[in-house]
């Protein structure tokens, strides 16, 4: 089962990886408020647009 | 400082109307060809002797169009959507998003015509040959630069949940894929896996299993966390939970492939150590299922009338019955039993149809109109048709396929007293052929349910202006921070 030898390597550098997302979210405070996102996503502005076709009538 | 004047102040929707349109035009080509090969199974004569008709042929024809091309333009298109809307940016690259289109249709009509040819690398689910294999790889490139820049451009500073499950779907199918299609090419239509024997079935499960676990779960949870708070109306029921779930998730996933390959000439402590994994998800599964219905929590009413709602539920708990029945069947005494039979044919429908297929569905319905500057469908009326039709379609797909997949496992271990096996193969056979029947019904009735889809998606963009909805204005404070 050579092919081992290159899966189980992978999966524990993915585990690194993953680890390493996990230390970075922690680090630079996403898991600070575990309430808010979850209400600011319906807080969302829904409006659709009205038709812009140039940027300069938005000014 | 970026200079307002030169970013357009729009989301992209064009990506996302192309990919949710595109999304109902595959699952009706996909199911239509499923629908085929079940008829031919009960009715072989239905391959009309035509090998490009034939079953080895159209099956991977089938799975390739529902996976791919339907369940991923539903990806990409709500993909697109959620990290737009809670980063509050635009995609960072229009010409990107429109290659990733594109890019995406046009491997989807390579697989139409090659597979129905006989070019294959026959290997399940990765069954497209090399120059493919290629042209997937660019666009899924293309698609990660789009949707992390996108991330990284953000005017949230948090990155809601969705995001994640999405992300870690785009870059794990992308290992997988590289992983598991290495191949050597030896004429333009022709390639060999660069692995061999028993090798190469370690990598092909390693990446079928994890493709289900990252592409056809990770990908549609992000979906999930998105589109039934807004459908409900209501923040998700714990997003503490939602956030367990995510890290759970995908620090446990990886090593549930070789549940595909008990008793075979894996090595048994790999078959075991797969079988574990394969239990150990069953904790986050269900999190993330009580986590989602639950956000109806004191609002179980709109159950009744919204039929939106109803396909995210139903979703969900045919999320929470396929990850009960995955890791019960990959325990090994349970395998002994399933493997090989219908069972796993209905236990891939309860996950393909009822999960898969019913949030995206539900998703869209939710999606399509805001594409449009609507916020209903033309007939919500049809909506609830479509989900009590599919739903049935279903039902009777797998229970049909339970009782034929039992009844197989039974008939093949049956021995008499002196050792000698109770039935032949074909007996078997001549006992599945009225659940094959009822298969096709469930399969025709899940089949209507998407024209119906169609037409009410028909009705409601026919004539209608596309609108890209305004980016939210951002507080003055933050804007020069």
């Amino acid at each position: 089962m050579e092919i081992l030898y290159l899966l189980i390597p992978l999966s524990v550098a993915l585990v690194f990886v993953v680890g390493a997302a996990f230390w970075w979210a922690t680090r630079s405070g996403q898991f600070d408020d575990l309430e808010g996102p979850a209400h600011r996503i319906l807080m969302d502005d829904e409006r659709p647009s009205q038709k812009i076709t140039s940027i300069e009538e938005t000014r | 400082m970026q200079s307002p004047a030169q970013e357009n102040p729009n989301y992209n929707y064009r990506v996302v109307r192309q990919f949710a349109l595109t999304t109902v035009l595959w699952g009706i080509v996909g199911m239509s060809v499923g629908v085929w090969i079940a008829a031919q199974l009960a009715w072989p004569e239905l391959n009309f002797g035509i090998s490009w008709l034939s079953y080895g042929r159209l099956r991977p024809l089938h799975t390739n169009a529902v996976i791919f091309a339907f369940g991923g333009s539903a990806l990409f298109a709500t993909s697109y959507h959620v990290v737009q809307r809670t980063c509050q940016a635009r995609l960072i690259s229009d010409r990107l998003a429109a290659f990733t289109f594109w890019g995406w249709q046009a491997v989807i009509v390579a697989a139409v015509i090659t597979l129905p040819l006989g070019y294959t690398s026959s290997k399940e689910y990765a069954e497209l040959e090399w120059p493919i294999d290629i042209l997937i790889t660019l666009v899924w490139v293309a698609f990660a630069v789009v949707f992390f820049g996108t991330i990284v451009k953000r005017k949230t500073k948090h990155i809601y949940v969705a995001n994640w499950f999405f992300g870690a779907y785009i870059l794990t199918v992308a290992l997988l894929h590289i992983v598991n299609s290495a191949e050597i090419p030896v004429t333009m239509w022709k390639s060999y896996s660069v692995y061999a024997g028993v090798q190469d079935a370690m990598v092909q499960w390693w990446y079928g299993h994890n493709a289900v676990g990252f592409f056809l779960t990770a990908g549609f949870l992000g979906m999930m966390y998105y589109y039934i708070p807004k459908q409900a109306e209501r923040p998700i029921y714990s997003y503490r939970l939602s956030v367990v779930h995510f890290w759970a998730l995908i620090f446990t996933y990886m090593w549930a492939g070789p549940h595909h390959l008990h008793y075979t000439a894996l090595p048994d402590w790999v078959q075991s150590l797969g079988m574990v994994f394969s239990l150990i998800l069953l904790a986050p599964s269900w999190g993330g299922m009580i986590n989602g219905v639950m956000t109806l929590s004191g609002a179980w009413h709109k159950l009744r009338t919204d039929p939106i709602l109803k396909f995210l539920i139903t979703a969900l708990s045919f999320y929470g019955m396929s990850t009960f029945e995955g890791p019960m069947m990959a325990i090994k005494t349970v395998n002994a039993l399933s493997h090989y039979t219908d069972w796993t044919i209905g236990h891939v429908h309860a996950g393909a149809l009822g999960w898969v297929a019913f949030i995206s569905i539900g998703s869209l319905y939710y999606l399509i109109p805001r594409l449009y500057g609507l916020t209903q469908m033309h007939s919500v009326a049809l909506i609830t048709v479509h989900f009590w039709v599919a739903t049935l379609g279903v039902v009777l797909y797998i229970s049909a396929m339970w009782i034929a997949g039992v009844t197989q496992g039974l008939m093949w271990r049956a021995v008499n007293v002196d050792g000698t096996l109770t039935y032949s193969f074909v007996e078997s056979v001549k006992a599945t052929y009225p659940y094959y029947a009822v298969r096709v019904v469930g399969g025709v009735l899940f089949l209507s349910g998407m024209f119906i889809m169609a037409y009410n998606v028909w009705k409601t963009v026919a004539g209608k202006q596309p609108i890209d909805a305004r980016i939210p204005q951002m507080a003055p404070v933050a804007a020069t921070a």
